[in-house]
C-alpha cells in the first residue's frame, strides 16, 4: 500500500517543481497536460464502452470559443475567456449529446466523426469568420485584471494546467465511482439491466457525454491559449485519432493512465518527430496495434502488474 | 435556377453516387457479413486511386494507347483486394472477432492510421492528376448541356451492374449463398460444414477490392491528395448508416439521395456542400436510428 502512493506523490512532487528544476520542458508539459486533461474525457467514455473518433471535436469548439471571446471582448481576463471556451464545449456537448446518446458502438464512434469532419470543413469554408486554415490568434489575456510578461504568463498556465489536471481528474475519478457513475459504468456491462432498474440509459449516456466533453473543452482551450493560435486542425480527425491512442496507452478507463500516457506521448513525439515525422500515424497506429493485442491494460496495467509484484497482492483491484 | 444549371446539379449527383454506392456497397457488406466496421475502408479507396493513377500514367508514358486505363482500373481493385485486403483479415481482423466491439474498432482505426501514411510514403502529398480515361470517351450533349460520358454514362452503368451483379452473386451462385447463411448465423453454417474463415476472407476481399475499385474508377474525375480518404470513409459511412447497414439495395438509393443532395447545394449554397450529406444522415437517423431500410435490431438479454 504504502509503495502505491509513494511512487505518484513523488512523480507529482517533481512535475511541480519542473519550472525550476528544467525550465525547458516547461511548456512542452504544459502542453502534455493540456492533452491530458483531454484524454481524461475519451478515457471517461471508455468506462462505458463506448469510443469515440470525434472528441477532437470540443477540443477545437472551446478554443475558438476563447479566440471568439479575445476577439469580442479585447482585453478579456483568463478566467472569463476559459468559462467561455467551456461553456462553449458544454453547450455544444449537450446539443450534441442529445443525438448521439441514443446511439452505441459504431454508429456512436462514426457519429462523433462525422459531427468533428462537419465542424472542421465549416471552420475551413467560412474563412470571414473563422480565418480558415490559418486560424485565430488568441492574445495573450490578462490574469486576473494584471498584465503579465511571457514568461510570468507560461509559469501561471503550467501551475493551471496542473492545478485543473489533478481537480479534474480527482473529480472524474469520484465522479464514475458515485451513483451517476457506476449507472454510467452499466451501459458498458448491462445495458439492459440499466433499464430494468427503471433508468434511462440515453440519459445516463448523455451526463457522462457532456462530462468528457467539458474535458476535452478544458483541454483545447489550454491548449489554445498557451500555443497562442488555434487553427482547424483542432478539430481534424489526426487529432480525435491521438486522443483515442493515449487513452488506450495509458490504460483504457484509467483516468491517471490519461495522464501519465499523454506526458509519455507528448516528450517522445518531441524527440522523435526528427525521425519519424512524416510516418508519425504510421508508428501510432502499429502501437496502437501492439497495446490492443498484446497488453490490453495500457501503461495502467503494467504499472499495477509491477506493483503487484512489489507489494504483494494484498488489496483487491477492481 | 435554370435549366442548365438544374441538369448540370442532376449529372454531377448521379455520376456522384454512382462512385459513393460502390465505395459504400463494399462497406456495408463487410459488415453484413462480419459485424465490423471497416474504418480503413476510406485508405483503400484512396490506395485505388493513387494505384491507378500511377499504372495508367506508367503504361501511357511506356507508349501504350490510353485505352489501358480501363485494364489498370480493374487490375488497381483486384490488387488492392487481394494484396492488402487478404492479408489484413488474415493477420488481423481475425484475432479479434470474439473481442469487445470497441476494440474492433481500435484495431480497423488503428489499421486506418498506418495505411494513411503508407500511402503518403508511397505517393507523396503532392496532387497527382491522371485523366487519360475521362478524356479517350469525349463528351456527350443532352439538352444543351455538354458533359463527360465517362461520368454521365460509364460511372451509373458499373454501378448498376454492381448492384445486380451483387444482388446475382448472394442470391443465385453457391458462393454468395455460402456468404448469406453465414451472415444469418455463424454458428449453424458452420455445423453445416461452411468453412466461415474462408468465407470471411472471400468477403473482405471483395469488400476491399470494391473499395479499390471506387477509388480507380474515381481516379480520373478528380486530383488525387492525402485526405480522401479521410472524407470518403466518413461520407460512405453516412450513405450505409442511412440506408441501415448491411443493406446493399438501401445503400443504393441512399447514394443517389445524398449525391443528389450534395450536388445541388454545390449550385444553390456552395458552403454548405459538405454539411448536406450529414444533415441528409442526422435528419433520417432521428426519425429512424436503423436507418431507412433497417430493422430494429433484436435485443439479446
Amino acid at each position: 500500500m504504502f509503495i502505491r502512493i509513494t511512487i505518484p506523490t513523488l512523480l507529482l512532487i517533481l512535475l511541480a517543481l519542473v519550472p525550476f528544476g528544467a525550465p525547458g520542458l516547461q511548456v512542452l508539459l504544459t502542453l502534455a497536460l493540456a492533452k491530458g486533461i483531454a484524454v481524461m474525457g475519451v478515457t471517461v467514455l471508455l468506462r462505458s464502452g463506448q469510443v469515440s473518433f470525434g472528441h477532437a471535436l470540443y477540443f477545437a469548439i472551446a478554443a475558438y470559443g476563447g479566440a471568439f471571446t479575445l476577439m469580442l471582448m479585447p482585453g478579456a481576463d483568463l478566467i472569463i475567456v476559459l468559462v467561455f471556451g467551456i461553456v462553449t464545449a458544454v453547450l455544444s456537448g449537450i446539443i450534441v449529446g442529445l443525438f448521439v446518446a441514443r446511439y452505441r458502438f459504431i454508429f456512436f464512434a462514426m457519429l462523433n466523426l462525422a459531427f468533428s469532419m462537419i465542424f472542421w470543413s465549416i471552420l475551413e469554408k467560412f474563412y470571414h469568420y473563422t480565418g480558415g486554415a490559418d486560424g485565430m490568434r488568441l492574445p495573450r489575456p490578462t490574469v486576473m485584471w494584471i498584465e503579465l510578461e511571457r514568461g510570468a504568463y507560461e509559469l501561471v498556465m503550467f501551475y493551471l494546467a496542473l492545478a485543473l489536471a489533478l481537480g479534474l481528474g480527482w473529480f472524474s475519478m469520484r465522479w464514475l465511482d458515485s451513483p451517476t457513475g457506476q449507472l454510467f459504468r452499466t451501459i458498458k456491462t448491462n445495458e439492459t439491466r440499466l433499464q430494468y432498474l427503471g433508468m434511462s440509459p440515453q440519459r445516463v449516456m448523455l451526463t457522462g457525454y457532456v462530462l468528457s466533453a467539458l474535458l476535452c473543452g478544458v483541454g483545447g482551450i489550454i491548449m489554445g491559449l498557451v500555443q497562442g493560435v488555434v487553427t482547424p486542425e483542432y478539430a481534424f480527425w489526426v487529432r480525435s485519432g491521438e486522443m483515442v491512442f493515449i487513452a488506450v496507452l495509458g490504460g483504457a478507463g484509467s483516468v491517471p493512465g490519461a495522464l501519465v500516457g499523454a506526458a509519455i506521448y507528448e516528450i517522445v513525439r518531441t524527440y522523435a518527430s526528427a525521425f519519424a515525422g512524416d510516418i508519425w500515424q504510421l508508428v501510432l497506429g502499429t502501437f496502437l496495434l501492439i497495446i490492443i493485442l498484446f497488453a490490453p491494460g495500457g501503461i495502467a496495467g503494467i504499472y499495477s502488474g509491477v506493483m503487484d509484484r512489489i507489494a504483494g497482492k494484498k488489496e483487491d483491484s477492481e | 435556377m435554370n435549366l442548365t444549371l438544374f441538369l448540370l446539379a442532376l449529372f454531377d449527383g448521379i455520376a456522384y453516387a454512382a462512385l459513393v454506392f460502390i465505395v459504400a456497397v463494399g462497406l456495408t457488406l463487410i459488415f453484413g457479413v462480419m459485424r465490423i466496421l471497416n474504418v480503413a475502408h476510406g485508405s483503400l479507396y484512396a490506395m485505388g486511386a493513387y494505384l491507378t493513377a500511377s499504372l495508367t500514367t506508367f503504361f501511357v508514358a511506356a507508349g501504350l494507347p490510353p485505352i489501358f486505363a480501363f485494364p489498370c482500373m480493374l487490375v488497381s481493385a483486384v490488387l488492392i483486394g487481394v494484396v492488402i485486403g487478404g492479408p489484413l483479415e488474415w493477420l488481423l481482423l481475425r484475432r479479434i472477432y470474439h473481442k469487445p466491439e470497441v476494440l474492433q474498432l481500435l484495431v480497423t482505426f488503428a489499421i486506418f492510421m498506418i495505411l494513411e501514411d503508407v500511402q503518403r510514403l508511397v505517393w507523396g502529398t503532392q496532387p497527382i492528376f491522371q485523366s487519360a480515361a475521362l478524356q479517350l470517351l469525349g463528351n456527350v450533349r443532352v439538352f444543351a448541356v455538354n458533359y463527360t460520358v465517362y461520368q454521365l454514362i460509364l460511372l451509373p452503368i458499373v454501378a448498376i451492374a454492381l448492384l445486380v451483379g451483387l444482388r446475382f452473386f448472394l442470391r443465385r451462385t453457391v458462393a454468395g449463398k455460402l456468404i448469406v447463411a453465414t451472415t444469418e448465423d455463424r454458428e449453424a453454417a458452420q455445423a453445416i460444414g461452411i468453412d466461415a474463415d474462408k468465407v470471411f476472407l472471400l468477403t473482405f476481399i471483395v469488400g476491399a477490392g470494391l473499395a479499390g475499385l471506387g477509388g480507380a474508377l474515381a481516379s480520373p474525375t478528380t486530383s488525387i491528395l492525402p485526405g480522401i480518404g479521410a472524407d470518403m470513409i466518413v461520407l460512405s459511412f453516412a450513405v450505409v448508416a442511412t440506408a441501415g447497414l448491411g443493406q446493399i439495395e438501401g445503400a443504393a438509393l441512399t447514394a443517389l439521395l445524398i449525391g443528389l443532395g450534395r450536388s445541388f447545394a454545390v449550385y444553390v449554397w456552395p458552403e454548405t456542400q459538405v454539411l448536406v450529406p450529414y444533415l441528409i444522415m442526422v435528419a433520417v437517423l432521428l426519425v429512424r436510428p436503423e436507418g431507412l431500410f433497417g430493422s430494429p435490431a433484436a435485443r439479446k438479454i
